[in-house]
């Protein structure tokens, strides 16, 4: 209505007109424009809590992961044990705050990897285009129509023993499964990189930049990157909840991590065959990996919303 | 759709199929570990005889010849040997691919017709009460992950109702009618637990897809030449809205097909997801690779049969 003449006098005058504007920064606008997205706000909360349970938990629930009863086998949620036990009577409160955090911890580092050889490949393929793009983008399309389920449990499978000799049980599965789940994710990211880059690097600044003699370098790493990260940033917050899913399906088959590391997968895995006489058992770890995965989602959708300048939120 | 342009898609298909091959032989050569390591323990075998045998089976050959010894016999048809059923590869595997291309295929086609609908209504009535119902929905479907919805669906119908069979048999004693019930009871849960993820990613790429057409200025003059809602939706939106949806399906047929290997593992199904698990619990090289290639074939052949539907649903495409 700015500029509309008021319909009496006596309407309020369009006070907000006369303070100066305060200056809002990238971040703030995002933020702001991110709290507009109910889900992803209740999302980020209860991502905040999982992570704090997981996080703090052991120092709370001091319950040893792998203290072995007999007698308080696969007894449904009590006061002594709010989550039930298993099979071999360990708690599954205590597994799941364990085993979460390797889950998380997967889920990030694979992120990171995959986000690290998308941008650099991206980045490269956007800058040089000509051969080298085509060449690297003949790449990413390959990697894109590999089947990645059926080639991750090839990799384990060929390189699990391996490793292990090389870092140890928990080490070597660790870097295996976030290498393997990374590698096999960085496709979307590098183009969504090189798309940015293809219109970026035309633009007025980059322009001003290389006049001034920025090095090649210099150019993108503090012009380009920045103005390139909002979509790297969405798809690495899905890229989280996808190497989550990943993790806990090598584990759910058996094949991930091994029986004494209680990752949210692993303990699905060993609870399906209980599935009628202890239901609880399954449905803990069930709805740990699903609130997780359902709340990144939103919250990476919430971040689409706020990094979307042509968006009017 | 010209000949030439289905000439072209096809021989691109080569070049795709010999990359993943590359890439599957890579990985393996790579691998640690040695298929004569047991032959060295063996003192019945002696070192000459094992050396003979190596040179004898290429095993000391440099990578890119063995890489093509492997490529011309799998070419050929050769795909080696079970070690634990004893029985050719190829055979084994062809034993199963049906099953898993009909559940698959089932799958997706239910979740085309459940999805477009429900895809175009929400984008017709943008952030209404059916929308957002939608939406959320479709978020939970595909944050649900394969495996624990299909262990929630078997806690509800086979343990707490005791409707449906929770394993899925083979051999089906039953003939006629009852035969067509066993199969369709048995095959409900995995159809749904494969369908969910897919029809749940598809509403939301027919909704974005239907709302950056809706806005196009070809279907206000189709609006203002009186033509009704539904009609203006049903024959001017919708057919140009699902061209870029035909891609995103095959895009996402590599996660489909992981999912069925999931959804096979839970339900014990004979497809060739179950095989490849047992394959690799059982250390049977030969079949992983062969199962492996079979999934890498399938992937570039619905890539390959959506560059063609491209081509035929937008004739612009196959002039570039």
């Amino acid at each position: 209505m700015a500029g509309s003449t008021p319909a009496s006098l006596s309407a309020d005058a369009p006070v907000a007109a006369t303070h100066p504007a305060k200056p809002v920064t990238p971040a703030a606008e995002a933020w702001r424009r991110f709290r507009k997205h109910k889900l992803a706000v209740v999302s980020l909360f209860i991502l905040a809590a999982i992570i704090f349970a997981v996080g703090v938990g052991p120092m709370l629930w001091r319950v040893p992961i792998n203290e072995i009863d007999f007698s308080a086998k696969l007894l449904g949620p009590s006061a002594s044990h709010p989550f039930g036990t298993d099979d071999l009577g360990q708690d599954v409160l205590a597994r799941l705050i364990y085993g979460g955090r390797i889950s998380l911890a997967v889920g990030l580092a694979a992120m990171f990897v995959a986000v690290f050889v998308g941008v650099v490949i991206g980045a490269v393929a956007g800058m040089a285009s000509g051969r080298v793009d085509a060449a690297l983008m003949w790449l990413t399309d390959l990697f894109l129509s590999l089947p990645q389920l059926p080639l991750l449990l090839m990799v384990i499978y060929l390189f699990r023993d391996g490793l292990k000799n090389l870092l140890g049980p928990e080490g070597g599965v660790f870097v295996l499964i976030v290498i393997v789940i990374g590698g096999l994710r960085w496709m979307p990211v590098a183009r969504l990189v090189r798309a940015q880059f293809l219109s970026l690097r035309e633009k007025e600044f980059v322009e001003a930049a290389r006049a001034l003699g920025a090095s090649r370098l210099r150019l993108v790493v503090m012009h380009i990157l920045p103005n390139a990260m909002g979509p790297v940033i969405v798809a690495g917050t899905i890229d989280v909840a996808a190497a989550i899913i990943a993790e806990s399906t090598l584990s759910f088959l058996g094949l991930g991590f091994p029986p004494d590391i209680p990752t949210w997968g692993r303990v699905l895995f060993d609870a399906k065959d209980y599935l009628d006489i202890a239901p609880h058992w399954a449905m803990f770890p069930g709805l740990a990996i699903f609130f997780t995965v359902l709340s990144i989602n939103f919250i990476g959708d919430g971040l689409r919303d706020a990094f979307d300048p042509r968006r009017v939120v | 759709m010209s000949r030439a342009y289905l000439l072209r898609r096809v021989l691109l298909a080569i070049p795709a199929l010999l990359g993943i091959s590359v890439v599957l032989f890579t990985v393996l050569a790579m691998a640690p570990g040695d298929p004569f390591e047991e032959l060295t323990l063996n003192p019945n075998v002696p070192p000459e005889v094992r050396i003979a045998l190596r040179a004898s089976l290429g095993l000391d050959d440099p990578v890119y010849l063995r890489y093509f010894y492997w490529l011309s016999s799998m070419l050929r048809g050769d795909w080696g040997f079970s070690f634990v059923s004893r029985i050719n590869v190829d055979q084994l595997i062809l034993q199963r691919v049906p099953i898993t291309v009909a559940i698959i295929g089932i799958s997706q086609v239910l979740a085309i017709l459940v999805a477009v609908p429900v895809g175009v209504l929400a984008a017709s009535r943008p952030y209404s009460l059916f929308d957002q119902i939608a939406n959320t929905l479709a978020f939970i479907g595909f944050s649900m992950p394969t495996f624990f919805f299909g262990l929630l669906l078997i806690l509800l119908f086979s343990i707490q109702l005791d409707w449906l069979p929770m394993v899925y048999q083979t051999t089906v004693r039953e003939t006629g009618w009852a035969w067509w019930e066993v199969q369709i009871k048995q095959s409900i849960m995995p159809i749904m637990v494969l369908g969910l993820f897919q029809g749940a990613s598809l509403v939301r790429y027919v909704r974005s897809s239907v709302l950056d057409v809706i806005k196009l200025d070809y279907v206000v003059t189709a609006r203002s030449k009186g033509i009704g809602q539904r009609r203006v939706l049903v024959r001017h939106v919708v057919r140009n809205a699902l061209i870029p949806v035909v891609t995103l399906v095959a895009l996402q047929m590599p996660v489909v097909f992981g999912g069925a290997i999931i959804t096979e593992q839970i339900f014990r199904i004979p497809g060739i997801g179950s095989l490849l698990i047992i394959a690799i619990l059982g250390n049977d090289t030969p079949v992983v690779m062969g199962v492996t290639f079979v999934f890498a074939c399938l992937v570039v052949l619905f890539n390959l049969i959506a560059d063609i539907l491209y081509g035929w649903l937008d004739p612009r495409i196959a002039f570039r």
